[in-house]
């Protein structure tokens, strides 16, 4: 297997529907597989072990991605706003390989030993000179299509490799070929280097929906293109969603093309998810779980669920408004204990998935596989009595008071639903009696006001007395990285002196 | 007669059709097209006969095709003129059931 056989059938199938981009820069299908088998010359000739991206997003991205993939070296796709030390000390850990670059870190990727850098503009330029690469690409789907750095909100860093069956099983199992309408056209605003970013490019590409980018996320620009491009589908992270609903609702606009809108990324507060439903009546709406290590979508809620989650009457059935949803056909979810035995239906545990997409292997720390091919994703999480799989947050981020561990997101839950709250997040702050006791940091909506007793008070009237914080704090906004993940660490530090400093 | 695993790539003796495997049963399985055994593409070479008479129905590009209990199932990544079979029984068409998009 090789991802350039889902680019091949693309090609054959309907070669001249346009891919990806709009104007002068559009490339269709086969012109995107001619132009991957000129970058996989390059690549093979260079004779390099890796192919970087250190860019936004752009057409020439399929082109790097396939082109890498043909050619049999594995590509690495970076943030390119890290800051020069860190995004030095991913470039040297690719070494030797060859870099398409943004033109503000070509100079500075080009100057690590065995990284030879270019810009976007001359790779483009250079394909035009280069022969189409005279060899088959390879069928092993063992072989390494691409190395992506996940986020480290919590530390050093780590590589997750994808291997070419991890992502050709994804898409098979998960996208219909030529799926797509001639007039449908995604919206892409994740970045390159995000999970999502990638399956975005190969779903839409085995699908035929043509691919339309932002390569600087801004809710404006994302209204506007999404309107101007008449696009039928996109995929947002939290944060996006969060100001697309504010702008819309300030502008007093709609977008009637918009069938399809999925977020995943992140916990999406739900306040935000209602607004949303309201302001855009004709879109579908999906939400998508997955992580980098299992190329993308484990389980998703889709439009159905959304629609009968939010008619309900019934507290279960509306809860699962909140949910990931249900696993994919291909995949399998579990809830384990700390010991890795199942917990049944409604008990809280570790989220774990099996299927022929998930990798779990990071770079030089193997495989973290179990022997019957379960990956424990460090997410918390319960399934309802249907089979709806609940997301709570990474398991480093339990509260552990007392000796009891509490997931923020249940109580972060309670917060979000006062009327007042826009955006919350718990975590615990260290304390001599308790271990940890818990911190509410709250954002209160546009305008509004709450007092931190009427947020206390909501808790205990809903939770038991052990989840009830100690604290709560307000802030005009939690933050938050690129992708929309809450850096809790930078909270936790924030906030440390609310503790009384036992640890 | 090739061992059928996942992800493998067979080819047609008798047309341009190619597939993939997206999911086999245990053990060995007869899979032809236009009649004839399927073998590997690189051994395949260019076709000398042309599909038997009532194995001609022809693969279309992307579509997936499966036996009767689902435990085989294959991908078209090339279309031809044969149609697919295992042990004399024809494979069926499978009826696409789309997943909304999530990415």
């Amino acid at each position: 297997m090789n991802i350039m056989m889902l680019l091949e059938m693309a090609s054959s199938g309907f070669g001249d529907r346009v891919a990806i981009g709009t104007g002068d820069d559009a490339l269709t299908y086969q012109e995107l597989f001619d132009n991957a088998g000129r970058a996989a010359t390059r690549f093979a000739e260079s004779g390099v072990d890796h192919v970087g991206l250190i860019d936004i997003s752009s057409p020439a991205l399929p082109v790097v991605l396939f082109g890498a993939g043909w050619a049999g070296v594995p590509y690495v796709p970076m943030n390119y706003r890290l800051d020069t030390g860190t995004l030095l000390g991913l470039a040297e850990r690719i070494s030797p390989a060859t870099a398409v670059c943004h033109p503000d870190q070509v100079a500075l990727a080009d100057g690590i030993d065995g990284i030879s850098a270019e810009t976007r503009t001359d790779f483009v330029a250079g394909l035009a000179d280069a022969e189409p690469y005279h060899e088959a690409w390879g069928m092993d789907g063992e072989d390494i299509a691409v190395l992506l750095f996940t986020s480290g909100t919590t530390g050093e860093p780590k590589a997750a490799v994808l291997r070419h069956k991890h992502l050709v099983s994804y898409i098979l199992g998960s996208v219909e070929f030529m799926g797509a309408g001639e007039d449908e056209a995604i919206l892409v605003s994740v970045p390159p280097y995000h999970v999502a970013g990638l399956a975005s490019l190969l779903s839409s590409i085995f699908a035929g929906r043509r691919i339309v980018q932002l390569p600087q996320f801004d809710a404006d620009a994302w209204i506007d293109l999404a309107i101007a491009e008449q696009v039928t589908n996109a995929m947002v992270v939290p944060t996006m969603l969060s100001r697309v609903v504010d702008r819309l609702d300030e502008r007093r606009l709609s977008i009637p093309s918009l069938r399809a809108l999925s977020y995943g990324g992140g916990k999406m507060p739900l306040p935000i998810i209602e607004r949303a439903l309201e302001l855009l009546p004709g879109t579908n709406f999906v939400n998508a779980y997955g992580l980098t290590e299992t190329s993308s979508t484990l389980a998703l809620l889709g439009p159905d669920d959304h629609r009968t989650a939010l008619a309900s009457d019934d507290p279960e059935v509306r809860a699962r408004l909140g949910s990931v949803g249900r696993p994919l056909p291909s995949v399998e979810i579990s809830i384990r204990d700390d010991r890795g035995n199942e917990v049944p239906a409604g008990g809280h545990g570790e989220v774990w998935a099996r299927g022929e997409q998930i990798s779990g292997e990071y770079v030089g720390k193997g495989s973290r596989l179990t022997a019957d091919g379960w990956f424990p994703t460090n997410d918390g999480g319960w399934i309802d009595a249907e089979g709806y799989v609940f997301v709570t947050g990474r398991m480093d981020d339990v509260i552990i008071r007392g000796g009891e561990n509490i997931s923020p997101g249940e109580i972060e839950d309670v917060i979000t639903s006062h009327p007042a709250v826009m955006d919350a997040a718990a975590i615990g702050v260290a304390d001599q009696q308790w271990g940890e006791v818990i911190a509410v940091v709250a954002v209160p909506d546009h305008g509004a006001t709450v007092e931190a007793d009427v947020l206390i008070d909501l808790v205990r009237s809903q939770l038991r007395g052990s989840k009830v914080p100690e604290h709560v704090v307000f802030r005009d906004e939690l933050p938050y990285n690129e992708t929309g993940k809450l850096l809790r660490r930078v909270l936790r530090d924030e906030y440390a002196h609310l503790g009384d400093g036992s640890s | 007669m090739p061992e059928l695993k996942m992800g493998g790539k067979l080819a047609s003796t008798v047309c341009t059709t190619e597939v993939i495997v997206v999911k086999a049963p245990g053990g060995d399985v007869d899979l032809t097209c236009g009649g004839a055994p399927m073998v590997d593409p690189t051994a395949a070479g260019e076709a000398t006969s042309s599909p038997a008479e009532g194995a001609a129905e022809g693969t279309l590009l992307g579509k997936r095709y499966v036996n009767d209990d689902e435990s085989l199932e294959v991908l078209c990544t090339k279309p031809g003129d044969g149609s697919l079979g295992v042990g004399g029984v024809a494979l069926e068409l499978k009826e696409a059931k789309p997943l909304p998009a999530s990415d």
